[in-house]
């Protein structure tokens, strides 16, 4: 019985192997190029594109926000016409807040739904997973989160801000209104804060503003005691805070519990918006700055819409932020590019692309061609105790966006 | 051989023909690609039927297993894209622009599939030394395999500039040479993660026949009558958690090039609890309930999730209260009911239950008592 079993284990083995030696032949060695065929269906009258947030896992907090904020874009697009003629049909997918997932859901929005353009992702991990799905597939992806640059893709449109949007006008603020002679870093350790506290370490070695300490602590930590002891011994004239999520409610609470103040020790935070700010609670977070690219509280008429026709959709509760104007934006974009472009083709919109400006809430928007990113105004801001967010300092006008610091004679990777 | 007997083998040749045949020729190429990858985590569930069904292991961390075989083959894989003596892309974006001296071994692929052979193999080795030696088990031992798939995850996630950190590693070109854009080399990987899933169900039905696979049940429902029956229960334990944690690895390893990326979410708790999952639902101690579990749990997640974006993750969870509440033996069982029901319309079926299939909670057996303690005594 054993032995007989066994050699029908080496047959069975041996066959299968004959057949995997088979099909192996014919199939493309390295080096080889790819060629895809797009399968978007453009002869009826809508046309598909698809949504991919995390909504649910760690991530669907923030980007359940995103995804209604790009409904709202849909419809609204919708209700005047549509693009070319055609009403979005929206194919909404999960990312489940696990890069595997949004590489998995990318490749089916692409291949199996035919979509003529993907809006979402939030965290690095999420775009970087989904990048070389896009450029493999030669598709669209339209990235709505301030990131931490150094990258720029032929099939990806990022509609949030680069570092030099961000970060660096934050350090601006702080040198030249905070005259500030000395930072500590705080962040939840991934690409993002690390990557941004590079550049910062380097803006500070330029600027003679000493950096006291760096920590990092994992994503969802909540144990803040021994950082926060670090950051009052070492007495810097202001905190840069890249925090990520649930830790920002443990690090503030121990920040105000050993008795530092925003007047005495301002925080910047760069991933707290008015959606974060109940979680974290006002009361911690009032006085303390963040730098985004949008606030709630900007009066213009493009952002009094948006705020009203939100509330309207969402509850009025429901606060707008930086990424979902900035995925309500996009998706106006993509529309601007399709039209200028007449045309759905991948390499249609993205020739089309430079120069496409936007009306925003955020103000008027325009198109990178070459590095796919919009000019923005940054915009420093201090939480009031509405839990809203004030714009205390800007840019004045949009910055061109610098992905890889070119412009920065400072920068070296 | 009695019909029960045949039973498990018409129903492995049934798995067969649907991998080989009916799948590839129904399937688009993306939903095979999804298909590759549910056969990877079968893989692993194979090996989890082995140490938890037939061992009474509860292997909570197979995640550990399933990384160290996946992040060995990514790692080699961006090495072979950067080519000879070049640099990973990701580290020069997050690093030095030096490659490790730990990675270069990986540079070669031969010694890569060592690697994901042998390594998990030698880590499995010493923790099951450690730990079944010194009759560690039940919840600690799952605690404590857990804990280890917890840690891995973390330390990835910290080594950013040697392992991607949380980003993971992705952007694969080639895999031993031929480009993964394509669609027929994607369909190769496919027919090589369905052929040794086949060939590990088929490894598992020798070794559940022989001396070893009748120890591991008798150890796994009397540890002690084993022990004073003079086998060392441990040396028993300790294969069964070597060979399905290489078993993890190889699925693992398959699963880089098919999904194109490998993260530390993959690898984690939240990994190692989907893999159990897929045990549990199709009937741990079957011989085919383990790969089908999980193979209908990958696909079952894809469609909720495709048709309910927003909710799935509550079937899912319904799914699972559904199953341990009616099915505690998991698919399997019901497969069981129809037998017995066959017996009582008097249906020549000489065994009310099929071979391996627990019947309510942890611990019984379907294997007599005297055949666990005949086996022993050999």
């Amino acid at each position: 019985m054993r032995t007989k079993f066994s050699s029908r284990l080496l047959a069975a083995s041996s066959v299968l192997a004959l057949g995997l030696t088979a099909t192996a032949c014919g199939g493309a060695k390295t080096g080889d190029t790819a060629t895809s065929e797009s399968c978007v269906d453009t002869s009826g009258d809508t046309i598909k594109i698809g949504f991919l947030n995390s909504l649910s896992g760690t991530m669907a907090i923030s980007e359940t926000t995103v995804f209604k904020s790009l409904s709202m874009a849909a419809e609204e697009i919708n209700a005047d016409g549509g693009v070319l003629g055609k009403k979005l049909e929206i194919v909404s997918e999960d990312g489940q807040s696990e890069p595997t997932v949004f590489a998995e859901k990318a490749t089916k929005l692409i291949q199996d739904d035919c979509v003529a353009a993907v809006f979402g992702g939030w965290t690095s991990s999420s775009r970087k997973a989904m990048l070389p799905v896009f450029e493999g597939n030669d598709a669209l992806l339209f990235y709505p989160v301030q990131y931490e640059g150094l990258e720029s893709s032929h099939n990806i449109f990022y509609t949030g801000a680069t570092t030099n949007q961000q970060i660096i006008p934050a350090l601006d603020f702080l040198k030249q209104e905070k005259k500030i002679e000395s930072i500590f870093l705080v962040g939840s350790d991934y690409v993002f804060p690390r990557t941004a506290n590079k550049i910062i370490k380097q803006y500070a070695a330029a600027n003679g503003i000493e950096v006291l300490g760096e920590e990092y602590q994992p994503l969802g930590s909540t144990d803040f005691g021994t950082v926060v002891d670090k950051v009052k011994a070492a007495g810097a004239d202001a905190v840069f805070n890249t925090l990520n999520g649930d830790s920002n409610v443990a690090f503030f609470k121990e920040y105000k519990g050993k008795g530092l103040t925003a007047a005495a020790m301002p925080v910047l935070s760069v991933s707290i918006a008015e959606e974060e700010v109940p979680g974290v609670g006002v009361g911690n977070l009032e006085g303390q700055y963040t730098a985004w690219n949008y606030y709630q509280t900007i009066d213009s008429p493009a952002n009094q819409k948006f705020v009203t026709d939100f509330k309207a959709a969402n509850g009025a509760k429901a606060v707008t932020s930086d990424p979902m104007e900035a995925a309500y934006t996009s998706l106006h974009l993509w529309k601007g590019m399709v039209e200028k472009a007449d045309s759905f083709a991948v390499e249609d919109v993205i020739d089309a692309a430079g120069g496409v400006t936007y009306d925003a809430p955020e103000g008027t928007v325009e198109v990178d061609g070459e590095n796919h990113h919009i000019a923005k105004t940054a915009l420093i801001g201090e939480v009031n105790a509405e839990g809203l967010i004030d714009t205390v300092w800007s840019s004045e006008k949009p910055i061109e966006p610098d992905p890889y610091l070119k412009s920065y004679d400072w920068w070296k990777n | 051989m009695s019909m029960t007997r045949i039973y498990p083998y018409v129903g492995w040749l049934l798995l067969a023909l649907a991998l080989l045949v009916l799948a590839p020729a129904v399937l688009s190429d993306f939903r095979l690609g999804l298909l590759a990858k549910y056969c990877c985590y079968a893989i692993a569930a194979v090996g989890i039927g082995l140490a938890w069904g037939r061992g009474g292991m509860l292997v909570l961390g197979q995640g550990l297993y399933f990384g160290i075989g996946a992040y060995a083959m990514a790692m080699h894989l961006k090495l072979a894209d950067a080519g000879p003596g070049g640099v990973p892309d990701f580290m020069a974006l997050y690093g030095d622009a030096t490659v490790p001296g730990w990675w270069e071994p990986l540079r070669n692929g031969g010694l890569a599939l060592v690697v994901i052979l042998v390594l998990p193999a030698l880590v499995a080795g010493l923790l099951g030394l450690a730990v079944f030696k010194r009759r560690i088990k039940g919840a600690y031992f799952a605690i404590l395999s857990q804990a280890l798939a917890a840690a891995f995850a973390i330390l990835l996630v910290g080594q950013v500039k040697t392992t991607g950190g949380a980003n993971g590693l992705n952007n694969f070109q080639g895999f031993f040479g031929y480009a993964l854009f394509d669609p027929a080399n994607k369909r190769m990987l496919y027919f090589l993660a369905a052929g040794i899933l086949l060939i590990s169900i088929l490894a598992m039905a020798w070794l559940y026949r022989t001396r070893f696979g009748e120890l591991l049940v008798a150890v796994r429902d009397g540890e002690e009558r084993v022990r004073f029956l003079g086998t060392d229960p441990a040396n028993v334990k300790l294969a069964a958690y070597v060979i399905a944690a290489v078993l993890a690895s190889i699925g693992g390893a398959l699963f880089v090039p098919i999904a194109g990326i490998v993260s530390p979410d993959d690898v984690g708790v939240v990994a190692s609890i989907g893999l159990l999952a897929g045990v549990a639902l199709g009937g741990r101690a079957s011989l085919l309930g383990p790969a089908v579990g999980a193979l209908l749990i990958g696909y079952a997640e894809t469609s909720l999730s495709e048709a309910f974006p927003g909710s799935w993750s509550y079937f899912q969870g319904a799914l699972f209260v559904l199953v341990i509440l009616l099915l505690p033996g998991g698919l399997a069982q019901l497969l069981g009911m129809v037998g017995r029901l066959n017996v009582r319309r008097g249906n020549s079926v000489d065994d009310h239950s099929p071979r391996g299939v627990p019947r309510g909670k942890q611990g019984e057996t379907e294997v007599p008592r005297s055949a666990s303690e005949e086996a022993a005594a050999r």
